[in-house]
């Protein structure tokens, strides 16, 4: 997958999510995030919201799985740019359950 | 006057096919001006059937599926059908966070959004043959000229 939308600062990985996290989409993302939480030492994920118009349950369970992931090695996940749309979303599938909503 | 249209899609269950049948179903969508918020629920809705087809019905194998639509005065209806697996314990299967794939970070709410998000939702399966998901949601109830999606023809 495109490269591009990770963003390394030091020890802070940004994913800037596409238009449309589907099933599609959650999958390359997962693989390629994977790699590089296995690869480098990542204390921090983001979750850039910011450009995403369209999510459904698929990017739920991709999400809570990067999450498992990174509190398992003691790092932290905060998502950001969250539409009305994408955090509605966010809250039926319960990943504010685990993850701080943030007020931007 | 009574309106009708229909529209139907065969295609196969690969992953980047689900953007096609939302982009499909939302140009159909369109002739009945809907809000933003009614696009997104029925796009959402037939995603999540979709995905369900592809990943459950046929384990990722590339197999048909059928999409179709049709409008009846103020409702469109979706039908999702595959010849995959089937679901022996529907009721089960559309429990909230209920998956039979976890291993493949499945967060079991497919079913639960196609509910949310539509106001009728139907699914027929058969173990071995298939799995038909039809969705219905009426179109039109929030007050117009709110986000609409510009001009009906
Ligand atoms: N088309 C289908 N064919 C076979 N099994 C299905 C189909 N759709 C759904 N299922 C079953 O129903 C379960 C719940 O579906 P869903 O609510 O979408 O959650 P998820 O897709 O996250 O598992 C699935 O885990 C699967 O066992
Ligand atoms: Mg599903």
């Amino acid at each position: 997958m495109n490269r591009q939308i990770f963003h390394k600062e030091g020890a802070t990985l940004r994913i800037m999510l596409p238009r449309e996290v589907d099933h599609h989409a959650a999958e390359e993302i997962r693989s390629a995030a994977d790699h590089i939480l296995e690869t480098e030492l990542i204390g921090q994920l983001i979750f850039d919201f910011s450009g995403t118009e369209f999510m459904d349950s698929s990017g739920i369970g991709m999400i809570l799985g990067r999450y498992k992931r990174v509190r398992f090695m003691g790092g932290a996940v905060r998502l950001t740019g969250v539409s009305e749309r994408v955090g509605r979303l966010l809250a039926m599938g319960g990943v504010y359950q685990m993850i701080g909503k943030e007020e931007e | 006057m009574r309106e009708e249209h229909h529209m139907k899609l065969e295609m196969e269950s690969r992953s980047e096919n689900e953007g096609l049948a939302r982009t499909v179903v939302a140009a159909f969508l369109l002739r009945m001006n809907p809000t933003v918020e009614e696009m997104n629920d029925v796009k959402t809705a037939v995603s999540e059937a979709v995905t369900n087809s592809i990943i459950h019905g046929y384990g990722n194998e590339v197999h048909k599926i059928i999409l179709s639509a049709d409008i009846l005065e103020d409702c469109i209806t979706v039908t999702v059908e595959d010849f995959g697996r089937g679901i022996p314990d529907i009721e089960r299967a559309m429990e909230p966070m209920y998956t039979t794939c976890p291993a493949l970070e499945r967060s079991g709410m497919g079913f639960s959004f196609m509910e949310a998000f539509m106001d009728e939702l139907h699914v027929t399966s058969s173990v071995g043959k298939g799995t038909v998901v039809r969705m219905k949601k009426r179109i039109g109830r929030e007050k117009a000229g709110n986000g609409s999606y510009g001009s009906a023809d």
